[in-house]
């Protein structure tokens, strides 16, 4: 197997950059592993002969001043792109080909990126193990019996397990960094509306957001600099300029503020990762950080808030998939509710099911006021939470998850439990803030751990830069063993 | 226009009842694009040929709001005097129908884009205020055909997303008239605004009629039901007039009555029951989280005002104190932009009230008997005018004008042309009447004698002869003066 797929991206687009590898050689590499490694079930569609193609274009004419020159990308499969299966991880939409390309997807191509395939998600994005998907479960590379978290469980696999240099997800309440820190990988939710939410599938729009998933601090600077900007096809797109994360990326956090939220230590949180949560805070320290400790009150609060907003827009979401336009049909039925009825009860999984009825009952009249309007105002308390400490420190230091990666089938029949795996992850979305998880230390098991830092309202350099100066005095090492070839 | 006083209620058995009436008026905005898309909104198009991915709810598709059909409910509010809401938030209405890809309307529940406002409805009986509770955009749903197959439906999606402005009154209506009033006038306000075509035949303009009746002196109103889509004033009127009578006669059987929708079958006449109250679909209405909450600048709104036209109300009122018209002419006159721009073109050069009189009289009567708009008469303003003076100055009898105008028609030729080519010129001259009366006298010596004896019903024979003897042409003030003259020498 060849040691190039194990190189971060920003070693990869050098050594296109100095033409020591042409992009097809690169994705043949890509390809090939790709192959190799269909038990870890983290692709859902291939897409090689395209793949093949537009390196081989890039190579007859390669344009070196792009960020992602002749890169190959695999994607996670709730983005729409132009002529090639987007599921969604549905059966709902098991054979949908959209005929136009998310934003997201079409800035990576024009960054010189180019299409490897689609990778697993939970169904529609819902779920925090990629157990939920239609495809079946995805395997965490880094031991063969445990989930890689989600949704975006397919692409933190495929990057864990080099099948992809980099790759992009998307996080509604922790579906980038939860899989990030379960498989040792760095995640990245950006502010929401800083990229274009056009093309993505949708599961709670007010809280969606896409963004990177990288091997290291440097290439998620990068792939966010390609994926983000305005997009006046989406009413809720932050309209500024593009910032150069990348060449802005530096070590130098003397001085910085950092804050420790005492909420974020919860019952029953292993041992281990209130210990990697104070290697953290001293790692920082020893940088010349102020570290703080901070309250943020209504966090608590985050979780329940979270389980009725997301399933609340995602019923009204999701009702576009009855079977009229495009997408599954139930061939059974005498008139058009039965249709409807049969083909969301075929469509849809359980846990998709369990959403939509949530999110029915919270806006029916008669508990609108108790549920979702009561939601949307404890939402602006956990907003307020963060805007006031954001006067006193820069940034945020918590743990991204209160466990490493479980077993497969482990939390399946407990949804309380797996809901309980956004806990540290929930607020930001609701705060629509940015947030990176970065690896930080292995636990017992060997199972990589993260730490999450939370970032002010568009402050993505501070939260990359703090989180590129971690990683460079952290040592972590990511022991994944190919042991699926 | 006979009644001067308001009367329409509905006899019951032991009471009169009074009806009230609330209308919800769903006008589609005037716009070259969607709402929330790009799409072309052209009437009769090929099914489904004006379908964005947006109006079709594909994957990932986004709404995003189209600036001018804010500004047309913004006009459209000012129109109706109303308050322009700063803020105003955009919510989904979630239901399942095959003709509604996203499984939502966007609309606005609980924060429309105009508040209360009113119009000014000018009955035989008064002038009377209607309240208007609010204004909101929507976007339409599809259209499903059902009579297309025996077995299929088929959906065209061009109405989707469609902007409609949905115009809420108060319950100040009491009569099938008052209604046909008010629609008019919605419609003359959002026509002289260009803010909505009012084609009821292209469904440009429909309403839900609400409903309820109390016996006349009650304060508290009564159950009401809603009439759901009715598509024509006629209709409305109908649909009415049934729903109010079969309210009457349940209250008169001791019965109560339920809060349902029900709809009106323009066939039978009658309305029917489509859901009751306790069927009512539960909307799940929610802000919707891919739209920001609209805020409309107060320097938008000024703007906008400044570039309106003027209004039907303050038209008519110019139209009678500027060219001397009663209520009733300023009213049919300004009903229009385009009657009222043809009538100041004609008054601007003849005479004012003449004007009035033949335009409401001969042009409207040939303009209908034709199908015609006004911006389509054969003859033009200028040419009307003409012939309106040619009445005014005496050089043409009405009955004469009368010819004039038909030949008008007919061949488009100018008043003047026809006139001189064909004769047509009154005759004026004193001595030459004189001469073909004095000839008619000598010929009817014994009708003079019993004439000048008392007969006096005679006149009317003589004056018949001059204008028999002059082809009609005889100025009749002035035969009649020089007739009287020489009957009494």
């Amino acid at each position: 197997m060849s040691e190039i797929v194990k190189k971060n991206l920003s070693e990869i687009i050098d050594l296109i950059k100095k033409k020591e590898i042409k992009s097809e050689e690169l994705a043949n590499l890509y390809i090939d592993k790709v192959n190799k490694s269909k038990k870890l079930n983290s692709y859902i569609t291939t897409c090689f002969e395209h793949t093949i193609q537009k390196s081989k274009e890039f190579d007859k004419k390669p344009n070196l001043n792009t960020l992602l020159p002749g890169v190959p990308l695999a994607v996670k499969d709730l983005f729409c792109t132009n002529g090639f299966k987007t599921t969604a991880g549905s059966k709902m939409l098991e054979n949908f080909i959209p005929q136009y390309e998310s934003t997201v997807t079409e800035n990576l191509w024009k960054e010189g990126a180019i299409l490897l395939g689609k990778l697993n998600c939970d169904e529609y994005a819902m779920g925090s193990s990629n157990e939920t998907s239609y495809f079946g479960n995805v395997i965490n590379p880094i031991a063969k019996d445990t989930v890689p978290g989600g949704s975006s469980g397919g692409s933190a696999s495929a990057l864990a397990a080099d099948l992809t240099p980099a790759t992009i997800g998307t996080d509604t309440g922790g579906s980038i960094r939860q899989p990030a820190s379960f498989t040792g990988t760095v995640g990245l939710k950006p502010t929401y509306g800083l990229c274009s939410r056009w093309g993505i599938v949708a599961f709670a729009s007010s809280l969606d957001q896409a963004g990177p998933m990288t091997k290291s601090v440097k290439d998620c600077s990068i792939m966010l600099e390609a994926m983000a900007g305005f997009d006046k096809k989406d009413s809720t797109s932050i309209e500024k300029k593009k910032e150069n994360y990348s060449k802005n990326l530096k070590t130098d956090i003397k001085g910085l503020k950092i804050g420790i939220p005492k909420e974020y230590r919860v019952e029953n949180m292993p041992k281990e990762i209130d210990e990697l949560w104070n290697k953290g805070k001293s790692i920082l320290k020893d940088l010349g950080a102020d570290i703080i400790d901070i309250s943020l009150p209504h966090t608590k609060y985050a979780l329940p808030t979270y389980y009725i907003v997301a399933p609340a827009e995602a019923s009204s979401n999701l009702a576009r998939y009855d079977g009229v336009k495009y997408g599954y049909r139930s061939s059974k039925g005498n008139d058009l509710i039965e249709m409807y009825e049969n083909t969301r009860s075929e469509g849809f999984g359980d846990e998709v099911k369990r959403r939509i009825l949530i999110g029915t009952y919270v806006l029916s009249s008669g508990y609108y006021d108790a549920y979702y309007l009561k939601a949307q105002k404890v939402r602006q308390l956990i907003k307020k939470d963060f805007d006031e400490n954001f006067g006193k420190v820069d940034a945020i230091l918590t743990p991204s998850t209160p466990s490493s990666a479980f077993k497969i089938g482990e939390k399946t029949n407990d949804p309380i439990s797996m809901y309980l795996n956004d806990i540290f992850t929930v607020p930001v979305n609701l705060a629509g803030l940015p947030a990176i998880s970065v690896p930080a230390g292995l636990d017992k098991k060997g199972f990589p751990l993260g730490l999450q830092l939370i970032g002010k309202t568009l402050d993505e350099q501070n939260i990359l830069n703090v989180a590129y100066a971690f990683e460079k005095n952290c040592n972590f090492k990511n022991e994944i063993k190919n042991w699926w070839l | 226009m006979s009644k001067d006083k308001f009367d329409y209620f509905i006899k019951g058995e032991k009471n009169n009842y009074e009806v009230i009436i609330g209308l919800e008026v769903h006008a589609q905005v005037s716009s070259n694009s969607k709402l929330f898309s790009g799409s072309a909104t052209k009437f009769g198009a090929e099914p489904n040929s004006q379908v964005s991915l947006i109006d079709s709810a594909f994957p990932g598709m986004l709404p995003v709001i189209n600036k001018e059909c804010i500004n047309q409910a913004i006009r459209t509010g000012l129109g109706l005097n109303a308050k322009i809401n700063n803020n105003s938030v955009f919510d989904r209405k979630n239901y399942f129908y095959a003709d509604l890809p996203q499984g939502y309307q966007i609309s606005q529940y609980k924060n429309p884009i105009v508040g209360e406002g009113k119009v000014l409805l000018d009955m035989p009986y008064g002038s009377k205020e209607i309240g208007i509770e609010r204004l909101h955009l929507e976007q339409d749903a599809g259209k499903s055909i059902h009579d297309m197959d025996p077995s299929n439906t088929y959906v065209d999606l061009n109405r989707s997303g469609i902007a409609l402005m949905e115009i809420v009154s108060k319950p100040d209506l009491r009569s099938p008239e008052e209604v046909n009033a008010y629609i008019k006038k919605l419609r003359t306000i959002m026509r002289y605004l260009g803010t909505c075509d009012g084609n009821m035949q292209e469904g440009s303009l429909r309403a839900d009629v609400n409903v309820s009746v109390r016996q006349v002196g009650d304060k508290k109103f009564g159950t009401r039901c809603e009439i759901k889509n009715v598509n024509s004033i006629k209709f409305m009127q109908m649909a009415i007039e049934y729903e109010a009578n079969r309210q009457v006669e349940l209250l008169d059987e001791g019965k109560k009555i339920e809060q349902e929708t029900r709809l009106f079958d323009t066939k039978k006449n009658e309305t029917r029951s489509m859901r009751s109250k306790e069927d009512a679909h539960d909307y799940r209405y929610f802000p919707d989280p891919d739209l920001l909450p609209l805020k409309i600048e107060q320097k938008l709104i000024d703007d906008l005002k400044k570039t309106l036209p003027e209004l039907p109300d303050n038209k008519k009122e110019r139209f009678m104190k500027d060219y001397g018209l009663n209520s009733y002419e300023a009213n049919v006159l300004v009903s229009e932009k385009e009657i009222s721009n043809y009538y100041e073109e004609v008054a601007k050069l003849s005479d004012k009230k003449l004007a009035a009189t033949w335009m409401m009289g001969d042009l409207f009567a040939m303009l209908n008997d034709k199908g015609l708009n006004i911006s389509k008469s054969p003859i033009t303003a200028k040419n009307f005018a003409e012939l309106v003076q040619s009445i005014k100055s005496g050089e043409i009898s009405g009955r004469i004008a009368k010819e004039v105008f038909e030949l008008m028609v007919e061949s488009g030729d100018n008043a003047k042309k026809i006139i001189e080519s064909k004769g047509m010129k009154q005759q004026s001259d004193p001595k030459e009447l004189e001469k073909i009366i004095n000839e008619i006298l000598t010929k009817n010596k014994d009708k003079v004698e019993q004439y000048k004896s008392g007969k006096e019903k005679l006149f009317g024979f003589f004056v018949g002869q001059v204008m028999k003897q002059s082809g009609g042409k005889a100025n009749p003030q002035l035969t009649n003066d020089i007739l009287k003259k020489l009957l009494k020498g």
